[in-house]
């Protein structure tokens, strides 16, 4: 390997350090927020203030030195394998939430109501429980409430979501075929999409807790109900904001048909939460 | 660190480390970074140390000595993350990054910065844990596997722990991928994947467990968040959700983390015994299959640590069966190590003993763990000090031993100068023989009846729980031995060559002693 070919190794990189300031104070304020303590929001909110000033000027040292061909080959493939090993642990992430979901369902809410070896506990402490789905336990944790219907909004969101889809793999075909306003077009019908359903997500939740009683402390259902649908909907925003950015790079010049990582990156991600929406959709939703 | 200024590189305007404390800060340095984790795990070792070093004395006697019941619980707690997310990790990361980049033939990891922000990340995090020991209602008390109810009804502390366990996930997944990409997209030419040395591939596989398994430790700790603080029920039978949920999602993260704990020991091990016994190591693709079987199957055994919660029979013959299944790799690897040294002409400098207590003292933590892994013989055995034992055997003299090894068989490599031998013997069997009194009574204990996690105990205990808080104070002093012998070494000493060990095959000994500070400028020739 001659030194003109050599592995890029950035020296003297100072945004981890701010980037760990800026989560310890996040969480660190987060913590005190939840114990109630005093003025634990304000550090909080500088610790968020500080990740956004972080996450500026990393992506921006590394935007920069992407469109100065600091990067070649080699470079790109470390990115793209980190990319993706990055949206599996993702997929793990969900998979907790999921399998929760399908344990509760299969398994908890038919032995409280007796099945199997749940015969004893369901006759003295849980008697005249019956599983059904949705529940908010034999206690009735929160009160009367209504499910989330799965033909009104979600159907809706499905559809939004799909078709975004489709716009950032039309923006792409803009990109790789050299068209920059095919691709401009595509990357704003996308945000704009995304930004949609996280709007229609918000309505949907102020629906839930204003008119159908359904809450977190809906029991197990307003649980997952809102635990994955929530880490879904802020997985579309963060997706949302990715895609934004390739928006404004892509309206100042940035991207070759031949080099764009960037944007893959964030449609690879755009797609992953797609999916997981499906199965939002289907497991949370409609079964 | 010194530094040799044979760096060739035209286009990269340094020529060596900044000066200072920022060079620390900033580093996007491969051996930087692996020494940062290295002194991080070390300090942390003695954090965790010194929790256990209160545990023993409070169990010398049998009645309540020194600490209230509930500080001991705290100890006992905290003493397991720390050394598990803070001693034993960081190590095997420290050692992967000084370590990697070098045995492929690379010029350093693939993502410089993000391998800075990995290890950054850390001090924060534990930082935030220890705190906890100063809040209103102490550390979490309720044991390292977060349990609930009972560590829902811990102190103000609660959340700092929880956000804790978030960061300390954060770094370990960033570190997991830039393991994997380092391996797959910095080799040398010719270094394809079935010539990588075996320290390479156990974390390759370690990596992959880690991110398939971290974030689900995130998403089982959020949901005690919730549960704590948003009225959820995941782990309430009340709202319909169930406690036994967590320990399923807890131990999917659990089981592969113990994995994560010991294959890149099985890794180091692999490269210092044929080494010392001046044979090539016996079986290596068997050993490379053997260990991928290991990772497959740890995700399928989770629930052998729950037999006594109540699961189906189904679910408890599935898991034992599951279970038995990981001593066929597992024992592979244990005739392998054997095999490498039959026959050779072995010689016994310290890495070596350490590697040979690993093996002898790995395969007894193993056989306690089949033990155990018989469902009905579990009943009797659960939540007993013979668990602690068992764990203590493959964690200590396992994964312990083998960083031991790792230390004194790469210092030479990392600092330039040898290690004093004899003190090294000295250190070797001084923790061997104590290693030994302070927890093999403790399988006795154990099959007698004696709960784990509790500060007092009934007389019948007192003379093993003795002998065993002997052994812990006698162990605990000579890793204080050790921490001596390292910075001896770093200071100073007899000038090390580049090849160091005679026997000794691989790229890390074609490069100097200590390395130029950028290790394959150009790459190398892979025959």
């Amino acid at each position: 390997m001659s030194s003109e070919n050599a592995y890029y190794v950035p020296h003297d990189a100072k945004w981890p350090i701010v980037g760990s300031i800026g989560l310890t104070l996040f969480l660190g304020g987060f913590a005190g927020q939840l114990n109630g303590t005093s003025m634990a929001a304000n550090v909080m909110i500088i610790g968020f203030l500080v990740l956004v000033y972080m996450m500026f000027g990393w992506f921006g040292d590394v935007i920069n030195e992407s469109e100065s061909g600091t990067y070649k080959k080699l470079e790109d493939v470390s990115f793209r394998m980190g990319m993706i090993w990055f949206i599996f642990s993702e997929v793990m992430f969900f998979a907790a939430f999921f399998g929760a979901l399908y344990y509760i369902r299969v398994f908890s809410v038919p032995w409280l109501a007796g099945e199997g070896s749940g015969a004893t506990t369901n006759e003295f402490i849980w008697s005249g429980f019956e599983a059904v789905w949705p529940t908010n336990g034999p206690a009735a944790v929160g009160g009367e409430y209504e499910k989330m219907g799965a033909w009104g909004l979600p159907a809706i969101n499905t559809f939004i979501l799909l078709t975004s889809g489709a716009t950032v793999t039309w923006a792409h075909w803009g990109l790789v075929a050299n068209k920059r306003k095919q691709l401009i077009m595509g990357l704003a019908a996308t945000v704009l999409l995304g930004f949609i359903f996280v709007g229609l997500q918000a309505l949907e939740y102020s629906h839930g807790y204003n008119e159908l009683n359904l809450t977190m402390g809906s029991g197990i259902y307003g649980s997952t109900f809102y635990m994955l649908t929530g880490f879904h909907g802020f997985h579309v925003t963060v997706g949302a904001i990715m895609l934004l950015v390739m928006l404004v790079r892509s309206i100042k010049g940035h991207f070759t048909p031949e080099n764009h990582f960037a944007f893959e990156a964030a449609a690879w991600y755009w797609h992953f939460v797609d999916v997981v929406w499906l199965g939002l959709f289907i497991f949370v939703y409609w079964l | 660190m010194t530094t040799v200024t044979a760096d060739t590189h035209d286009d990269h305007h340094d020529h060596g480390p900044a000066k200072g404390f920022m060079r620390w800060v900033t580093t996007t340095n491969h051996k930087d970074i692996g020494t940062l984790y290295l002194i991080f795990s070390l300090v942390m070792f003695m954090v965790g140390g010194a929790m256990a070093m209160v545990i023993r004395l409070e169990l010398f006697q049998p009645g309540l000595q020194f600490v209230d019941p509930g500080f001991f619980n705290q100890m006992t707690t905290v003493h397991a993350l720390v050394m598990i997310f803070g001693a034993v990790m960081p190590a095997f990361v420290g050692l992967a990054n000084w370590m990697l980049p070098i045995m492929v033939g690379g010029p350093d990891m693939a993502l410089p910065r993000m391998n800075n922000w990995s290890f950054w990340i850390l001090p924060f995090a534990f930082a935030m844990l220890l705190s906890t020991f100063f809040m209103d209602g102490g550390a979490a008390a309720g044991g390292w596997t977060l349990y609930p109810p009972l560590v829902l009804q811990g102190g103000n502390g609660f959340p700092y722990m929880i956000f804790a366990i978030h960061m300390m996930g954060i770094s370990s997944v960033m570190g997991a991928i830039n393991v994997i990409v380092t391996i797959l997209n910095m080799r040398a030419p010719g270094m394809t994947l079935m010539k990588m040395p075996l320290f390479v591939w156990t974390w390759f596989i370690t990596a992959y467990l880690l991110i398939a398994v971290m974030p689900v430790l995130a998403g089982a700790v959020t949901m005690l968040l919730t549960d704590r603080f948003y009225d959820t029920s995941f782990f309430s039978a009340a709202g319909g959700g169930d406690p036994v949920l967590f320990q399923h999602i807890f131990w999917f993260f659990g089981h592969p983390e113990v994995y994560i704990l010991i294959l890149p020991a099985f890794g180091v091990v692999s490269s210092i015994i044929p080494t010392f016994a001046r044979k090539p190591l016996f079986g290596y693709s068997s050993m490379v299959y053997a260990t991928a079987s290991i990772a497959f199957l740890s995700f399928i055994v989770w629930a052998h640590h729950m037999f006594t919660v109540g699961m189906p029979i189904e679910g408890e013959l599935f898991f034992m069966y599951a279970t038995m299944l990981i001593a066929v790799p597992t024992g592979v690897k244990v005739f392998n190590w054997i095999s490498t040294m039959w026959k050779g002409s072995m010689t016994f400098e310290t890495p070596m003993l350490f590697s040979i207590g690993f093996v002898i003292m790995f395969t007894i933590g193993g056989f306690s763990g089949l033990m155990l892994a018989i469902a009905p013989a579990d009943f009797q055995y659960h939540d007993t000090y013979f668990v602690v034992a068992h764990f203590h055997y493959v964690l200590v003299t396992g994964a312990i031993y083998s960083i031991m090894a790792a230390a004194y068989y790469w210092l030479p490599k990392w600092t330039g100068n040898m290690y004093n031998e004899k003190m090294g013997q000295w250190h070797f069997w001084l923790s061997t023989v104590s290693v030994n009194v302070l927890f093999f009574p403790q399988h006795f204990l154990g099959l007698a009846g004696m709960p784990r996690r509790i500060p007092d105990y009934s007389v019948q205990f007192a003379e093993f729980n003795m002998w065993s808080s002997i052994g812990g104070f006698a162990f605990g002093l000579s890793q204080v031995f050790f921490c001596y012998i390292v910075y001896k070494t770093i200071k100073g000493g007899e000038k090390a060559t580049d090849q160091v060990w005679e026997g000794a095959e691989g790229l890390e000994w074609t490069l100097s002693s200590p390395p130029p500070y950028h290790s394959f400028t150009t790459a190398p020739e892979i025959k």
